[in-house]
């Protein structure tokens, strides 16, 4: 099922994007013939398509390779994006079943109707908040993102903590919300009363019986928000000033730089694709049901 | 202040309710009745609506009421802090940030709703089809719609901002769009419940039409599940209206939009200038709170 999604997600995507730099380009004649736009689209989509494919990406409008121009910040939104992660996971599926522990309780209330509606409220709205408090206020933290070279992993995670949190808040709603169905689902199983009754106390059955059964459709949120958090990124790296992937896609965007553009968004549907994939992979290893069932 | 907001919210909701009364009126007129009831009694939509009743005030009359011309540069008075003068301070280019977070509830107030009802129409439309018919209708349909949903809606937003060029009417397309395909996923799944019950049936049975059977028998029968998707994807059509105009994608100077008002000023955040930048981010924050709580009292009134 995934390979087929891959198969017509990538192409619809792409073309998409082909045709998006063509309307633009009626305009400029210039960079047509740059790019070979006047060759039949299928064509070119097969040239830039195979050569993706062999790693090679092109040129930038700039003359750089498009490798060159992505690489770095690739590696460098990858950092940012693992520490959001790294902070963010334990946190929201701890919420998530202390929330569905005391369910309709205060604290539950406070942590779902809080936590999705800090989801909703935009990225660059928190990084404001967290600037203006931990930054300016407190003065706890550099109100950039981009640490100086060669900083050590302490001076790099001080630098990134204020981006990281900002990416928390918008992803900590939808992975507690998911943490607190599963875990309210097998708080209500079958099992979970057997092993009520049989007299084990309340932290064993909690920990054995409820959380195993309740975190496999968590793991899954968590991988798909990986592709999520790629478009919060574009806007924390642009306000924190990160040389990041998000950075070079706005860029590209505003100077038009359509190779850039084009491999830069494709790379972040390969991301998303993959975390998706090892979603899949993971639910299938923790999960004996269906682990059992595929070899059947 | 607490009782102009409120027709606001009543009408949001009095505009749904008459589809749900034309089409089987005793039962479903009780229904609507008490829905209401239970959607004055709910804590969140009244606070939701009085936050985001403010805002549309704001949009509708801060002209009259704000104290300078929000468009007006002082160059000389550039990022004056707050004072008695200038309540919120003055941004780079010395025009006034009250005037500015006021008046810029307009164009996020105009963009997100009809973007919101775009994508409403449109994916109940697809909801309906691809629910009703399954088969290869569905196969094709389902198949698009998660292309569309592979990538980061921000990051399609842009790509499709860089092809058709930046502005209002491409942000409210661009939302619209790549919101249906969500909403006719939630609308599909209550059709696949609704297409098997006797009533459908019954219609199929008399020969009506099927636009019939989908717009005057299936519509309003899930239209419940439509209302609480259109509050969702207000906030969240907020969300990316703000995110695209940040990234200069979306509303464009010089328009004081809020999103657009962090961008142009963001820059001089480090120098200690917190005004021209908090204060629209605020406005925003309680906009997304407000519409949220809104949200949150309509689903819990109407999925029993």
């Amino acid at each position: 099922m995934i390979v087929f999604l891959a198969a017509q997600v990538l192409p619809g995507d792409v073309g998409r994007r082909i045709l998006g730099p063509f309307a633009d380009q009626a305009s400029v004649d210039a960079l047509n013939e740059q790019l070979g736009a006047n060759e039949p689209l299928l064509t070119q989509y097969w040239d830039w398509f195979s050569s993706f494919i062999t790693g090679d990406l092109g040129e930038s409008v700039q003359n750089r390779p498009v490798s060159d121009v992505l690489i770095d910040p690739l590696v460098a939104s990858g950092k940012l994006a693992l520490l959001a992660f790294v902070i963010v996971v334990p946190l929201a599926i701890l919420g998530g079943v202390v929330a569905a522990i005391h369910e309709g309780s205060f604290r539950d209330r406070l942590i779902s109707v809080g936590g999705l509606s800090a989801t909703a409220i935009p990225e660059f709205v928190w990084a404001v908040f967290f600037i203006v408090i931990f930054a300016l206020g407190l003065g706890l933290f550099p109100t950039t993102a981009q640490f100086p070279d060669g900083a050590s992993v302490f001076t790099q995670i001080e630098y990134l903590f204020l981006p990281a949190l900002c990416l928390v808040c918008v992803l900590f709603g939808y992975i507690a919300r998911m943490a607190r169905a599963g875990t309210i689902e097998a708080l209500e199983a079958d099992y979970t009363r057997t092993a009520t009754l049989k007299g084990l106390p309340r932290r064993t059955v909690i920990r054995r019986h409820v959380l195993r059964n309740s975190l496999l459709p968590t793991i899954a949120v968590v991988a798909t928000q990986a592709g999520y958090l790629m478009g919060g990124l574009v806007i924390i790296e642009l306000i924190f000033n990160y040389q990041g992937i998000g950075q070079a896609i706005v860029r590209a965007a505003l100077q038009k730089d359509i190779p850039v553009l084009q491999s830069g968004v494709l790379l972040i549907g390969i991301v998303y694709l993959v975390a998706t994939l090892i979603a899949d992979m993971l639910y299938s290893v923790l999960n004996p049901r269906v682990r059992l069932g595929a070899t059947e | 202040m607490s009782l102009t907001p409120e027709p606001a919210g009543a009408t949001e909701i009095g505009t749904a309710s008459p589809a749900v009364v034309g089409a089987h009126p005793s039962d479903a007129r009780v229904a609507t009745k008490e829905r209401l009831a239970l959607l004055r009694r709910s804590k969140s939509f009244i606070a939701g609506s009085i936050i985001v009743g403010f805002w549309v005030l704001c949009a509708i009359f801060g002209e009259l009421l704000v104290p300078k011309d929000p468009l007006a540069s002082d160059p000389i008075n550039d990022l004056l802090s707050p004072s008695a003068d200038n309540w919120f301070g003055t941004d780079k280019l010395g025009r006034d940030v009250f005037s500015r977070v006021i008046v810029g509830a307009r164009d996020i107030l105009i963009v997100a709703p009809l973007a919101t009802i775009l994508a409403t129409v449109v994916g109940t439309a697809l909801g309906l089809v691809t629910g009703y018919f399954r088969g290869w209708v569905d196969d094709v349909l389902s198949r698009i719609i998660e292309a569309i949903l592979a990538l980061p809606t921000i990051i399609m937003g842009l790509l499709v901002a860089v092809a058709l060029g930046p502005s209002r009417t491409t942000l409210i397309l661009i939302i619209g769009v790549l919101f249906a395909p969500i909403i006719s996923r939630t609308v599909r799944a209550a059709v696949l419940t609704e297409r098997e019950l006797e009533y459908v049936s019954a219609a199929r049975l008399r020969n009506e039409r099927t636009p019939y059977i989908l717009f005057g028998e299936i519509l309003p029968n899930v239209m419940g599940p439509i209302i609480v998707e259109f509050t969702v994807r207000l906030g969240y059509s907020i969300f990316v209206a703000a995110g695209l105009s940040f990234l200069g994608f979306g509303i464009q100077p010089p328009a004081p939009d809020w999103g657009l008002q962090v961008a142009e000023n963001y820059g001089v955040i480090s120098g200690g200038f917190w005004w021209p930048v908090l204060f629209p981010s605020l406005a925003i924050a309680t906009l997304v709170i407000g519409v949220n709580l809104i949200a949150d009292g309509v689903a819990s009134a109407f999925e029993r």
